[in-house]
């Protein structure tokens, strides 16, 4: 597994949290070797979060195309991060950790959380950055509703940064009885190899799908990038395909790929929205769940290398895809996913696999907000 | 033996002032916080004063200014402390380089755990999480002296001493036999200061510290000079 991606990556913490990343990688090695940790998986994945998801074909919103969206909306709580919250519960039974600490953004793996920590009798806590839980309400209700406790972060920007360093420091201050169920592949190694294999099976099933609808690999497969875990599933399940064109797509307002440079931010090194000093601004997004200064450091080195490439989609262009989506399909998609949505039409490919990262319900207020 | 106290100050405009009553009042030596944007090791009073130094344009270079400034006023070794993310961008070796120019003695990094970079000399924080291979290897490494962080947290006060202190300087002593150690994060009042250091040979003192220089280097000075007597009378 590995620590590094490149010159990214590593391992960025304060000692004190330096037993429990050992831990993890061996209880996360131990477990990826024993059969009955896949077989559980595999039930949870098929019995109760819904998997495998639909493959659908976009015809009215893309005319001109084939248009697959992966259709992680239709997953249980809403979207693709229940893929790794799970997975992350059952690594925290194995553990023996009973109270699991998480940061949300969007609310969607915050909810994800609360949702596998009342399935399986776990303390939730979520940290959420008090500008999100007020364009997130909903998804603070579920939580709320979900028996987490969302402890509102009043700090710096309000939003997923600060919540992130909340989380890790309460890991910090608890980790002897605590699991840190971060939600992206972010952080500290082990955690972005952790989060990458978890939502692989996004890739996995969307690969064998469109084989199976079209006889043959996509031209190019996209999904929006804010750390990175959506993206990362489906990246992961064409990598080898070297003939498949590859693109993530951020939110032009938190570009940390495209505008950003290389600092240090929780817990690993990576492109971040970063000055020349290395510290780190302010992201801006519609989306809460982009609005993030950071990137997984596997989409950093995956950009450096030329395997992926990575472009911008503003505010406006989002919300116009998410309505079109909407209005031609009757899919209402997250705010996320919509960045993705609305680069599809100038892409120089034909067959084309987008992952539908989420469903749009917690947007509606904000989208409603501006005048729809 | 005479028991070391470490003052912890963040950099900015009257660091140099309160760095010398600090001195007066009876400190052995004074870490200089480089502040960064996301401070993970830290609680509340010092992310505070790292965004009012920021907001006063305390980047690097003006920090290395601040620590050259300090320099010119006290006699006592200086460390800066702060995160990768300013070598990240300074350059590292850079980095340590220039802090060595401005008159640091050494350096600390608080997300630069051992192990990683031992090419760069910086004094090695160890925890009540670490195993004895990792105190042996923080021991190996350190440079001068090793940072006991007496608490599984973030800085900031505590009410009383951890508990976990006293495990941990003992676990530390087997490990590193000939590294001094002193104990930091959490410890606040004269009490505490003078429980610590029986268990070590020295003590740091950050976020109450940066509370008393609120008030000016006057309250600063009284801070270390009670903290002082109370360590030397043990």
């Amino acid at each position: 597994m590995p620590d590094t991606y490149g010159a990214y990556g590593g391992r960025y913490v304060p000692e004190t949290l330096v037993p429990a990343l050992d831990e993890l990688t061996a209880a996360w090695e131990a477990a990826l070797a024993d059969g009955s940790f896949r077989d559980e998986l595999d039930v949870l994945a098929t019995s109760y979060a819904g998997r495998p998801t639909p493959l659908t074909l976009a015809e009215r919103f893309a005319p001109d195309k084939r248009l697959y969206l992966k259709r992680e909306d239709l997953l249980h709580t809403g979207a693709h991060k229940l893929n790794n919250a799970l997975g992350q519960a059952v690594l925290a039974r194995r553990l023996g950790k009973q109270r699991i600490v998480a940061e949300t953004g969007a609310g969607q793996h915050g909810v994800a959380t609360a949702t596998v920590c009342a399935r399986f009798g776990l303390d939730c806590v979520v940290y959420m950055g008090s500008e999100d839980m007020r364009r997130q309400r909903p998804n603070v209700e579920r939580m709320g509703l979900l028996g987490a406790e969302v402890r509102p972060v009043e700090f710096g920007t309000r939003t997923l940064k600060e919540a992130t360093s909340e989380a890790i420091r309460d890991w910090i201050t608890n980790v002897e009885t605590t699991h840190y169920l971060i939600g992206s592949c972010v952080g500290p190694a082990p955690y972005p190899a952790i989060v990458r294999e978890l939502q692989a099976v996004i890739g996995r099933e969307a690969r064998a799908q469109v084989l199976e609808a079209e006889g043959r690999l996509p031209e190019a497969v996209v999904a929006c990038v804010g750390g990175g875990s959506n993206a990362i599933g489906m990246f992961a399940g064409f990598l080898d395909d070297e003939d498949v064109e590859i693109v993530g797509v951020e939110a032009a307002g938190a570009a940390s790929l495209g505008t950003g440079r290389a600092a240090v931010l929780h817990g690993s090194r990576s492109s971040v929205l970063a000055d020349e000093d290395g510290q780190i601004t302010d992201a801006h997004s519609i989306s809460a769940g982009l609005d993030y200064p950071g990137v997984g450091p596997e989409h950093a080195y995956l950009r450096d290398t030329g395997r992926a490439r990575y472009v911008g989609t503003t505010d406006e262009e989002a919300l116009d895809a998410f309505r079109r989506l909407t209005r031609s399909e009757g899919i209402i998609p997250a705010l996320e996913p919509s960045h993705a949505l609305a680069r599809v039409s100038e892409l120089d490919a034909a067959l084309i696999v987008v992952c539908l990262s989420g469903r749009g319900d917690k947007d509606l207020a904000e989208v409603l907000g501006r005048g729809e | 033996m005479s028991k070391t106290l470490v003052i912890y100050l963040m950099a900015g405009p009257d660091t140099p002032e309160l760095a010398e009553a600090a001195v007066d009042g009876g400190a052995d030596i004074v870490e200089v916080g480089f502040p960064f944007s996301d401070p993970l090791a830290d609680g509340p009073v010092i992310r505070r004063a790292a965004e009012k130094a920021l907001a006063q344009g305390m980047r690097t270079r003006a920090c290395l200014d601040c620590l050259a400034a300090v320099r010119g006023r006290v006699d006592v070794p200086l460390v800066p402390m702060t995160y990768s993310s300013l070598l990240e961008a300074y350059g590292w070796e850079h980095f340590a380089d220039d802090a060595r120019s401005a008159g640091a003695s050494s350096l600390i990094v608080a997300d630069l755990p051992a192990g990683d970079r031992p090419g760069l000399r910086r004094i090695q924080l160890v925890a009540p999480t670490s195993t004895d291979e990792r105190l042996r290897l923080a021991g190996e490494q350190t440079d001068g002296w090793l940072y006991l962080v007496t608490v599984t947290g973030t800085t900031g006060a505590r009410a009383g001493l951890s508990t976990a202190l006293a495990s941990l300087a003992e676990r530390a002593r087997v490990a590193a036999p000939h590294v001094p150690l002193y104990a930091g994060f959490g410890i606040s009042t004269p009490a505490d200061a003078a429980a610590a250091a029986e268990l070590t040979d020295g003590v740091v003192v950050g976020s109450r510290a940066l509370e008393a220089a609120e008030d000016g280097p006057a309250a600063l000075r009284d801070l270390v000079r009670s903290l002082r007597d109370r360590v030397d009378s043990g």
